[in-house]
């Protein structure tokens, strides 16, 4: 944590509430994300950590609370407006476009970065093809990271699991975000998939520069490669600090990783 | 996407489809003029007319997801503003030899009130979702008629009577192909872009379009107003084909055939459209009405419906589902 102290902060989350009804869904959160840092979110089920990355990506609007993106209030800003800034995310539940083709999905994703108007689409004037050639070729590079580029032409829909897990990230990806936002990216992976997934969530952490949230069930994931966990219960933020801090809190194991968890990886009891 | 030339001579490439397609229709156009008889013609003029309320109303529902169920409004507006124009500015542009290319302007015109329209209908009601877009597009097409009813200057429930044609057959049929030709073309070459891929994620996932950057409500305006000009285009051309117009065709009917026509050909099939909007134009004229004639039991509507039923039952994708016909034969992949 000490080596992100100077770095600048990208994403900041103050006292936010969002309250559904009569249920606090998410209670105070706080959270500060400097540039480059890796955090993770966990908790058991219901704890809010998906209303939380959907308040910080704008699909709910925060009862209370202010979300800071890159320095701009975000809370007026349309989710769209939001990803156009600088995050991008993936979805617990696939969301996929899933009739259309992976390397599509990439490219709805790319369009903000398109300069060409619909114009110029609808005449084919020179300009259509340089753009289209240009984000095709972007896409590419992008699924070869994830050895997905020998599906690029397959309908989404119709990819294994797993793969389909790896194309929302390239996706997310595609919009050039700074900060990355992965809800559970691991879910139905196996031990090895999984490993590999961590690599490759190493990987491009370093090479495009992003910030990244995770949300993740696998604590052999989070606790492997994030720098910084917080844990919620109840939308309330019962903990935080480095992977072996949470180990050992007496709050977090009664919460969340349980005694056995505890008595496995030497914490207290 | 072909990759070996440079953009420039892929932009040279792309004229030649449309060029060799226009003139294969005004062949098509020669023979139809020295073959058919009047009431032939005028259903090929019709063709056209269907083709282009198909296709521009697949963009809507097809491509974009949404359900209009008001297309006639535009249509109407279209016909109406290019059939008052023709009466009362023409010639607009030019005479002489090349007056019948004013039509084009009215066309033209026709279609951009009946882009105002979508624009001042779909600002503020694509905000909404599936059933209840629906009902606002069904008011909206009911008021466009009520208003044509009771506006004495387009003649209200007597209808316009007495409007120009740009000439003979051949002259008509080239301006309904030259626009058909529009049409087919912007709406393939929008939805094989970036930007058409903008209308298929709304059609797929709003929450994940708006996550990747896609503004949902803007694409969907952009969708309805683009639509709604064609639709309008197929107005004008409809008007200066009949020469007569009454509000009591653009009712409801006429927004239903126009779905008929995109669900039969699929959502999302433009060359299924371009076959179900001539299939749907023929059906009844050539084979049904020579049938009653033949057994002298007018029977046209239920065996036309009937024949909807069991083809839906049959293929509830439609004819050629989401896939182009060009598709069909491309080997699968795999």
């Amino acid at each position: 944590m000490t080596k992100y102290k100077d770095a600048p902060e990208i994403l900041n989350a103050k006292n936010v509430c969002m309250q559904f009804g009569g249920l606090r869904a998410v209670d105070n959160f706080n959270i500060c994300l400097k540039q480059g840092e890796l955090v993770g979110l966990i908790g058991p089920n219901g704890a809010g950590k998906t209303t939380a990355f959907n308040v910080l990506t704008g699909v709910y609007k925060p009862t209370s609370g202010d979300v800071f993106l890159a320095g701009e209030d975000t809370k007026p800003m349309k989710p769209f407006e939001i990803s156009h800034l600088g995050m991008s995310r993936t979805f617990q539940n696939i969301r996929l476009f899933r009739d259309l083709s992976v390397i599509d999905n990439i490219l709805i994703a790319a369009k903000q970065h398109a300069v060409h108007s619909m114009l110029d689409s609808a005449l084919r004037l020179p300009r259509h093809y340089t753009e289209e050639l240009r984000l095709r070729d972007k896409a590419m590079e992008l699924l070869k990271i994830f050895h997905l580029e020998g599906k690029a032409l397959d309908s989404s829909g119709s990819l294994p699991y797993g793969e389909q897990r790896k194309l929302e990230i390239v996706r997310a990806l595609a919009t050039d975000p700074k900060v990355l936002l992965l809800d559970e990216p691991a879910a139905g992976m196996n031990h090895k998939e999984t490993e590999g997934l961590m690599e490759t969530i190493a990987k491009i952490r370093r090479d495009f520069k992003l910030t990244v949230l995770l949300i993740e069930h696998d604590m052999k994931l989070v606790m492997g490669i994030c720098e910084r966990i917080l844990v919620l219960d109840h939308g309330v933020t019962i903990s935080q600090g480095s992977p072996d801090h949470i180990r050992k809190d007496p709050k977090v194991i009664a919460a969340y990783l349980g005694a056995d968890f505890a008595a496995e990886h030497g914490g207290a009891p | 996407m072909p990759s070996p030339s440079t953009p420039s001579k892929m932009f040279q490439k792309s004229l030649v489809t449309p060029v060799a397609a226009m003139a294969v229709l005004a062949g098509l156009g020669y023979v139809i003029d020295v073959t058919a008889n009047q009431y032939v013609q005028l259903i090929f003029l019709y063709i056209c007319v269907n083709t282009i309320l198909a296709l521009s109303l697949n963009l809507v529902n097809g491509f974009t997801g949404q359900f209009s169920i008001g297309h006639a409004g535009f249509m109407a507006v279209g016909a109406y503003v290019s059939a008052w124009l023709s009466m009362h500015a023409h010639p607009m542009l030019l005479s002489g030899q090349l007056e019948f290319l004013n039509y084009i302007l009215y066309a033209a015109a026709g279609g951009t009130f009946a882009a105002l329209a979508g624009w001042f209908v779909g600002l503020p009601s694509l905000r909404l979702r599936g059933d209840y877009l629906a009902i606002v597009t069904l008011g909206f097409g009911e008021i466009i008629r009520v208003i044509l009813l009771n506006t004495e200057a387009v003649g209200g429930a007597r209808g316009m009577f007495g409007i120009p044609s740009p000439g003979d057959f051949m002259t008509k049929f080239l301006l309904a192909t030259f626009w058909v030709m529009i049409t087919f073309l912007t709406l393939w070459r929008l939805v094989h872009s970036v930007h058409g891929r903008a209308f298929l994620s709304v059609r797929e996932d709003e929450i994940a379009a708006q996550a990747m950057g896609i503004d949902t409500t803007k694409v969907k305006v952009r969708a309805f107003v683009i639509s709604s000009f064609f639709a309008g285009v197929a107005g004008s051309i409809f008007a200066h084909a009949a020469q007569y117009l009454n509000p009591s065709t653009f009712t409801f009917t006429k927004s239903v055939d126009a779905i008929i026509m995109v669900v039969l050909g699929g959502l999302g099939s433009l060359t299924g459209s371009v076959f179900a909007a001539i299939i749907v134009t023929i059906l009844p004229e050539f084979v049904l009405r020579p049938l009653q004639e033949y057994t002298g039991v007018d029977l046209r509507m239920v065996i036309y419906s009937l024949a909807l039923i069991l083809f839906m039952i049959a293929r509830p994708a439609g004819i050629f589902g989401t896939r182009e016909l060009p598709d069909l034969f491309k080997r699968k992949a795999q």
